[in-house]
């Protein structure tokens, strides 16, 4: 069953209200613009569905604070593209508060919206063979730190150091959906 | 291990629970045939057994006896496993993809509590390599008799509608169509080839979750049927979903044959 929201914002919150409905699913995914309920009864999530108040609300968790070294190759080609200087890059990255919408693509790589929509940019029309794990980039309307090396086509901001997922604790991954995320830089 | 053939891996239920945080489930992909593995060893449903592709596997039981099954492509019945003696696992002589029970099930520490390997994203035990060894756990009981016909009869893959069936015209080009199974197809997605799939609307879809046995359709139009290992999120729209009693077809179908999809009932 997949349901349909309006904005990432809102799938986090829909997801987080659900747990605590105590809604029986094999998995709650929550991603862009919807929520997947897997392994539900059909009837009982529609209709706990249905008394959903709505809303963007994510339940208090914590904030997490990434420290970030501004050494990212893409960092000229932002400032070019919002028409301001590589500080001003880093001053707006460091001044917003992020939600972690949703994971996916790999193990504790999350989602996180908050960049207003005027500083939107497309991804590389070329992408990387490799990205180092640890890089701090954004794509469209997302941000994300990637918790291991891989291929990528985001705009790299710079890196960090802080571990993002581990499979041995039982909170595996750093940024939960839900997480609340500020950039330090370093 | 004395070699670990093509790709063999440690495979339980797998880690459903997880999708959240972009952990794939993994599991047996063949999951009625290392149901009955176990059954047949008397191991609980959930203990581990090894997994192998086309055949090649080679292992020495290193400790004392111990009761064993093989099964997938066909099925056997449960045989005593001598200590010191080495098995060598056959080429299947139909399907992929076999399974390796043994009394007391393969003791890997379990991560996010599976011992299944996820080959996406290499959750879970390493992969079995020459070399490996592997502990195993208490027998629990008795082995059991081959309770179910060896031979199980393969039939069209049984869809329903997907959740963007409505980004195509119908589904009847996908029912209608004769598909070869490609030969990049894993654990992740069975990999098909056929006529192509053409979408009747245009534009990006925003990520979203996956279920197993969805239909994934991207631009080139040639279907993916998403297997344990799938992502957890994608971003081409998915035209059906296999029953997921269906689904160990896909584990078993070779490179080059021919499958077909039909229009499920629903329920």
């Amino acid at each position: 069953m997949l349901a349909e929201v309006d904005s990432p914002e809102e799938s986090a919150a829909l997801a987080d209200w659900l747990a605590d409905a105590g809604l029986e699913a094999d998995d709650v995914v929550p991603a862009a613009r919807t929520v997947l309920l897997d392994g539900v009864d059909p009837g009982r999530a529609m209709a706990l569905l249905e008394t959903w108040p709505g809303g963007s609300a994510v339940r208090a968790r914590r904030t997490v604070d990434i420290p970030v070294s501004y050494d990212g190759p893409d960092l000229p080609l932002v400032a070019r593209r919002w028409e301001v200087s590589v500080d001003e890059v880093v001053r707006r990255h460091t001044s917003l508060t992020f939600t972690s919408a949703f994971c996916g693509f790999a193990p504790g790589f999350a989602y996180l919206a908050g960049l207003p929509e005027a500083w939107w940019l497309p991804r590389l029309a070329d992408p990387r063979p490799r990205v180092p794990a640890g890089s701090v980039a954004i794509a469209g309307e997302w941000c994300g730190v990637y918790p291991t090396a891989s291929p990528g086509g985001w705009l790299l901001l710079g890196t960090t150091d802080v571990a993002l997922w581990d499979a041995a604790s039982a909170e595996p991954a750093l940024l939960a959906p839900g997480t609340q995320v500020r950039f330090v830089s370093a | 291990m004395i070699g670990a053939g093509a790709l063999t891996t440690v495979q339980d239920l797998g880690r459903p629970g997880w999708a959240h945080l972009g952990v794939p489930r993994a599991g047996a992909l063949d999951a009625p045939a290392a149901a009955l593995a176990n059954r047949l060893v008397g191991n609980p449903p959930e203990s581990a057994l090894l997994e192998t592709v086309l055949g090649g596997l080679t292992v020495r039981n290193a400790g004392p006896g111990r009761w064993a099954a093989l099964t997938g492509g066909g099925a056997g019945p449960a045989f005593w496993w001598a200590a010191g003696a080495e098995l060598r696992v056959p080429e299947p002589t139909y399907g992929v993809r076999t399974y390796l029970a043994v009394a007391g099930g393969i003791a890997v520490a379990p991560v996010l509590g599976s011992r299944s390997t996820d080959t996406l994203a290499w959750v879970g035990p390493p992969r079995v390599v020459d070399g490996t060894t592997l502990p195993l756990g208490e027998p629990a009981a008795e082995p059991r008799a081959l309770d179910v016909p060896a031979v199980r009869r393969p039939g069209g893959l049984r869809v329903l509608p997907g959740p963007r069936a409505d980004w195509f015209a119908s589904l009847d080009p996908l029912v209608t169509g004769v598909w070869t199974v490609r030969p990049d197809s894993d654990r992740i997605g069975l990999r098909l080839d056929g006529p192509p799939l053409e979408r009747v609307r245009e534009g990006e879809l925003p990520s979203e979750g996956m279920v197993l046995g969805a239909v994934q359709v991207p631009p080139n139009g040639q279907p993916i049927v998403f297997l344990a290992d799938h992502p957890t999120t994608g971003g081409y729209p998915v035209i059906a979903v296999v029953r997921p009693d269906d689904l160990w077809q896909c584990a078993q179908a070779r490179p080059g044959e021919r499958v077909r999809f039909l229009r499920a009932s629903r329920g």
